[in-house]
């Protein structure tokens, strides 16, 4: 057994994948850190390098090995981590602002109480908590464009359940570790099930089928369950009544 | 423009094509036929591009029918197959005339039986290609009364036959370490590669699980690992420490422990096991990795060399007296 605990490290992943990880817990500058360092790999082009993408605090470079040698790749990888500080690097450009108005708690988000309580706080002082943070697009994964958010403050530091939800609906938002999560689809979760909007993370249809891209910021600003409604039925675009603006 | 009408169909079957490499970073797995190599092999053996769309037959197939001659190859896991009730070799290629039924029964071993056409299947594309992703949303399962668009067969042989390994019974899978690899008991590490594993019954085109024959693996109390990039082929040890292992259609990012991945190679293996069968997993160096990814990459390229005419067996020739047993002079150079 061996510790790996010097970041940034570079680790194989199978035959075809380095991964370059800035922490083996989330925090806002790793996050920074694997964000920034994607769009950097980006910009190299380097010829053989097929993919990139981030997590929550680690780049993936997917290349052919038959073409670009592990080592050699491994080499330019260590060359461009030690070209700045990525932790404290500047966010991708081209960023968006999103404000999804979302229904907190009531029949349509039901684990409200349940995660205010494990905060220790009261239920509207959750929603005031929840609905004001502007959370950032930490990474999308596990469905289609679906985004991990945040980080929260210290008190949404609350644990998954122990036994999972069988299905919350397609918008739902979940909390637990200090993270949102947005759900793309109706899922089975063991995270609680805090508010609900009507936004399509997913659509195949559309020019731009991924709304959401890392590094957006996101507010999930609360409205009445009648305002909700009225938002939806106005909204065919997908967006549930949201709004976006650039970042500058 | 021709089309394949699903008269009835197994509960298994989508539309694959090599997948759609690329959105990792917006969550979408590649996904794509389970067995790539059958997808090859079926392209060799018309004589056509390996990127057009097949029909992937998990566990069972169903009866077809064509309103224009088609060409077809049947590969992957060996099922049984007739058109309008006379036994088609499998592995190999044939005409389905206008009108009959092409009908294919339960696979005889492994998992994934593959019927390809020529031209290909001919669905839009989303997202750059056709294949059915489950799991994101996009296609779904075939039913019954479907039909479904052939694209444009520019002609090649028919009657051809293939010569294909048995990877449809388990067998041995070699494995790179991965992402946690160094976080386990260099004791357990030796065991999992001593272990002789039985494929579950819990299996999809997401991942199967494997169930060790004696105790099971994980980390010591108290390692939680941070959610990273998963790759097919990846053996994650869940809870229960059943090693599970992930295909084309997983999720992106997992934070299960990676005790290794299985090798690009040995993956139609992987996926065409079927229930019961037994496994063997065993460590190799990236040296030894990148051979074995050479080899299987030059023997995907030499398929169309090997692709023969077919011999035709006799006691699967229903209408022997119809055949031309005698045909016309040959110099025995030709090259068919």
């Amino acid at each position: 057994m061996q510790r790996l605990d010097h970041f940034p490290q570079i680790v194989p992943v199978g035959l075809t994948g380095l991964l370059v990880r800035f922490g083996d817990r989330l925090s806002e500058s790793a996050n920074r850190a694997a964000l920034a360092f994607r769009a950097a790999v980006e910009a190299q082009g380097w010829v053989g390098v097929e993919e990139t993408s981030s997590s929550l605090t680690s780049t993936y470079v997917r290349f052919d090995p038959l073409d670009f040698a592990h080592a050699d790749l491994k080499a330019r990888l260590q060359g461009l981590l030690a070209a700045g500080d990525w932790y404290a690097a500047d966010p991708p450009k081209g960023r968006r602002f999103w404000r999804i108005p979302t229904v907190f708690g009531g029949q349509a988000a039901p684990q409200l109480a349940e995660a205010a309580a494990l905060a220790g706080v009261s239920e509207a002082e959750a929603i005031a908590a929840l609905s004001g943070a502007r959370t950032r697009v930490l990474t999308l994964g596990f469905a289609p464009g679906q985004p991990y958010l945040g980080e929260l403050p210290e008190a949404w530091n609350i644990p998954r359940q122990s036994t999972i939800t069988p299905q919350v609906p397609a918008g739902a938002l979940v909390v637990a570790v200090r993270q949102f999560v947005l759900f793309a689809n109706a899922s089975p979760t063991g995270w609680r099930h805090v508010g609900q909007t009507g936004f399509r993370l997913y659509r195949p249809e559309a020019e731009d089928p991924f709304p959401l891209r890392a590094g957006d910021e996101v507010q999930f600003y609360a409205v009445s369950e009648t305002d909700y409604e009225t938002m939806q039925s106005r909204d065919p675009s997908g967006n549930g009544g949201a709004v976006v603006e650039p970042i500058r | 423009m021709t089309a394949l009408r699903i008269l009835s169909i197994g509960p298994g079957v989508t539309v694959q094509d090599q997948g759609r490499p690329g959105y990792i970073a917006q969550g979408l797995s590649r996904g794509g036929a389970a067995d790539v190599l059958a997808l090859a092999e079926g392209a060799a053996l018309l004589r056509q591009s390996a990127g057009l769309a097949a029909l992937e037959m998990a566990g069972f197939g169903g009866c077809f029918s064509a309103d224009a001659p088609l060409r077809i190859a049947l590969t992957g896991a060996p099922m049984k197959a007739t058109i309008d009730g006379v036994a088609v070799e499998w592995n190999a290629s044939h005409t389905l005339p206008a009108g009959a039924v092409l009908q294919i029964g339960g696979a005889q071993a492994g998992v994934y039986g593959y019927l390809s056409v020529g031209g290909g299947i001919d669905v839009p594309k989303v997202l750059g290609a056709r294949a059915t992703h489950l799991a994101a949303g996009i296609g779904a399962v075939l039913q019954a009364g479907q039909v479904l668009p052939i694209g444009g067969d520019g002609g090649g042989p028919v009657g051809m036959a293939l010569d294909v390994a048995d990877r449809f019974n388990g067998g041995p899978a070699r494995v790179l370490a991965s992402l946690q690899t160094a976080l386990f008991a260099d004791a357990d590490l030796t065991r999992f590669a001593q272990t002789e594993f039985r494929r579950d019954t819990r299996a999809n085109r997401q991942g199967v699980r494997l169930v060790p024959q004696g105790g099971g693996f994980g980390l010591s109390a108290g390692q939680s690992i941070l959610s990273e990039i998963i790759t097919p082929g990846d053996i994650q040890i869940p809870g229960d420490g059943a090693p599970y292992i992930l295909l084309p259609e997983a999720q992106t990012t997992g934070g299960y422990p990676r005790i290794g991945t299985v090798i690009p190679a040995d993956l139609p293996r992987l996926a065409q096991t079927p229930a019961g069968a037994a496994l063997r997993l065993s460590f190799v160096t990236l040296d030894e990795a990148l051979d074995a990814q050479r080899k299987y990459l030059q023997s995907i390229a030499a398929l169309p060399r090997l692709c023969a005419p077919r011999l035709r067996d006799p006691a699967l020739m229903g209408d022997l007296l119809s055949y031309q047993l005698i045909s016309g002079m040959i110099t025995g150079v030709e090259d068919i």
